[in-house]
């Protein structure tokens, strides 16, 4: 048997184009396959079935733990380890702990939700067989790409290469992995 | 099914009948550009050749910077005595340099973060180079504050860090909440830009790459992560974008808020008032719209962008700064109001004294440049004459830089007891150190324009008429 290649890859001039084959390959029922685009694409999500991000679980996590630590870090510091007294003021109350707590939400929130956007795109990932075609710098450019995976459990060499063509794909090439 | 037919049906009924003008949507990316054209048009301004101007500005602006490095060096090894603050005025040039200059990142943010969640797409063709300019005034403001504490090297007891006097800072001083709000800032701004040029390095890999340079292209791919353009990637960088927009809202408006508090917090006359806050802000955000101006035209006409920065982005910025510039000029006369309306003695004397007494001529400069120059922007005539429009960003700079001395200097150089008053001059050093600052900034503004995209080429692919998949179908709803 030769060896099967690691993805087919189609080559779309337009957006409407690709949105239209997008909408083919989903309802083929593939699972692992993805779009190639130069900027987000406004309704390829829906038109790939990519379900809604999961970025906000990981923001509101960094926020609730930001807002957590700047309050029992101020409680810590100022009540518990060393009581300070200036002015007579409480040694803690939420009302002067807030502006140092809310400036840490907001930093916390911004490097969770950016944490959580590579982990979930697996990025930092430096080598992909996508990034081999000699093409791909269209892909960042002006073209579109459709890569169908053949780890795919639907993947099968001629059926996927005709869909891709069906679906209007040009230049349909096999990827090595 | 049925009854959104109706629905349809009805309100073309009505569309017949009260006949709508048609108003077209100004072109964001004008002479129907396509997506190549953008890409060759942003990253051939870093492929190319270095331009001589360029040189001939980075040798003048390092000269300049050094005027910073030589104030800062004598100023370490003299003391901090060698800037001309005395008794009363012990906040001088230091702490209005600092506040000038986060103001002008303010503008930044805004475009990049408010102007986002308002769905405001001209920000796009500026956000880039608005952000830029953002890390790097945060990083001459920074400047100030740090070497004003005298003994920069104990600078780090600002930071919740052990040391050995066990004592830990004290979170009620609205100056320990200004140290988390600025480094706060500085960071999220970092990250914020940093984000955006994520897709953008990696076109820069690819072409780097195909041009034979492995070794920028490798320095440029490593930064890039290996974006590789993937619609399941797209998708989380959206959503992360907007979360991170969605928190730089409350993070700009609350920075210059604190920055206010510095004051505001404090019992002293002029200083002491509630509509500090949101004064500051619209006064930073007018400051950075004054800034952005003044860099994005000579950009502009440098590198021919008259197609991604249209008349249409130029009028927009220009409306921006109109309205700040108004909600500023309404402060400065609602403070007199209400100095007079609190009848409180010391209040109204501080006002009297910053129109009329021994700094009356800066605060007849700061009224000037921030009230009556940015009216002119109602006039479209001038809006699109661009030299009027950029010597008018000028007078901008200067008032916001007068207004945060009228602030700070006039109300400690008239405190309580008339015994202590004072009159406060710049020493050569502290001017010497402040116009550094504009090397410094220059420098850090060239070699982003050497070495980066200065314009987010996605986001502008993304705006262009073609980009809309549904745009073969007509203009209906979706």
């Amino acid at each position: 048997m030769a060896a099967q290649p690691n993805s087919l890859i189609a080559t779309f001039e337009t957006t409407a184009d690709l949105m239209r084959a997008a909408e083919t390959v989903r309802d083929a029922g593939y699972k692992h396959w993805d779009c190639i685009t130069p900027f987000p694409v406004h309704g390829l999500d829906k038109a790939m079935g990519v379900a809604r991000s999961r970025v906000p679980r990981f923001s509101l996590a960094g926020g609730i733990t930001g807002f957590c630590t700047g309050m029992s870090m101020i409680w810590f510091m100022n009540r518990f380890d060393y009581p300070l007294v200036v002015g007579g003021k409480p040694f803690f109350s939420p009302m002067f702990a807030f502006p140092v707590s809310y400036e840490l939400t907001i930093l916390f929130t911004a490097f969770a939700t950016i944490g959580g956007m590579l982990f979930l795109n697996r990025l930092p990932m430096h080598y992909h067989p996508v990034l081999k075609y000699d093409q791909i710098h269209r892909g960042l450019d002006d073209r579109f790409f459709i890569v169908i995976e053949s780890r795919d459990p639907k993947f099968n060499l001629e059926a996927t290469r005709a869909l891709l063509e069906k679906a209007g794909g040009a230049d349909i090439t096999e990827l090595e992995a | 099914m049925s009854h959104a037919a109706e629905n349809s049906a009805a309100a073309t009924a009505v569309l017949r009948e009260v006949k709508p003008a048609s108003l077209p949507r100004p072109l964001l990316v004008e002479n129907g550009r396509s997506y190549g054209w953008i890409t060759d048009k942003i990253c051939g301004i870093i492929e190319g050749k270095t331009p001589a101007w360029w040189w001939w500005c980075f040798i003048v602006a390092c000269f300049v910077a050094s005027w910073t490095v030589a104030g800062i060096t004598y100023l370490v090894s003299t003391g901090v005595g060698v800037w001309g603050h005395a008794n009363p005025v012990n906040w001088a040039w230091d702490i209005v340099n600092f506040v000038f200059w986060i103001g002008i990142g303010h503008a930044g943010t805004l475009i990049s973060a408010i102007l986002c969640l308002l769905r405001q797409k001209w920000r796009t063709s500026i956000n880039r180079a608005a952000e830029a300019m953002t890390i790097f005034a945060v990083v001459c403001a920074g400047i100030f504050p740090v070497f004003h504490v005298g003994r920069v090297w104990f600078a780090w007891f600002l930071f919740p860090i052990p040391n050995y006097n066990s004592i830990w800072q004290n979170y009620r001083s609205p100056l320990e909440w200004d140290v988390f709000a600025v480094s706060t800032y500085a960071t999220v701004s970092v990250l914020f830009w940093y984000v955006g040029l994520v897709p953008d390095l990696a076109i820069l890999r690819d072409r780097f790459f195909n041009a034979g340079r492995k070794v920028r292209s490798f320095i440029y791919g490593l930064f890039a992560l290996g974006w590789r353009g993937s619609n399941r990637h797209w998708s989380n960088y959206e959503m992360a974008y907007v979360i991170l927009a969605g928190v730089s809202t409350p993070l700009v408006l609350s920075v210059h808020t604190i920055v206010s508090f510095d004051f505001a917090v404090s019992l002293l006359p002029g200083w002491h008032t509630t509509i500090f806050p949101p004064y500051f802000v619209a006064g930073a955000v007018f400051s950075g719209f004054g800034m952005v101006l003044t860099l994005m035209l000579p950009l502009r006409v440098i590198f021919k962008l008259e197609d991604l920065i249209t008349q249409y982005h130029i009028d927009c910025m220009c409306k921006i700064a109109l309205a700040t510039g108004s909600m500023v000029g309404y402060a400065y006369i609602m403070e007199f109001f209400i100095a007079w309306y609190g009848s409180n003695p010391y209040e109204g004397f501080a006002f009297i004294n910053r129109a009329f007494g021994p700094y009356a001529w800066a605060y007849w400069i700061m009224f000037l440049c921030n009230v009556i120059t940015p009216q002119l922007f109602w006039f479209k005539k001038l809006r699109r004459n661009l030299v009027a429009v950029w010597i008018i960003s000028i007078f901008i700079n200067v008032g916001m830089w007068f207004e945060r001395f009228v602030i700070i200097v006039t109300s400690l150089a008239r405190d309580f007891l008339p015994s202590s008053w004072g009159y406060y001059s710049p020493s050569i050093v502290e001017i010497f150190t402040f116009f550094g600052t504009f090397g410094v900034f220059s420098v850090l503004f060239l070699l982003f324009i050497r070495f980066l995209p200065i314009m987010p080429m996605a986001e502008l692919k993304a705006v262009t008429p073609q980009a809309d998949p549904h745009a073969h179908h007509g203009h209906g709803k979706h």
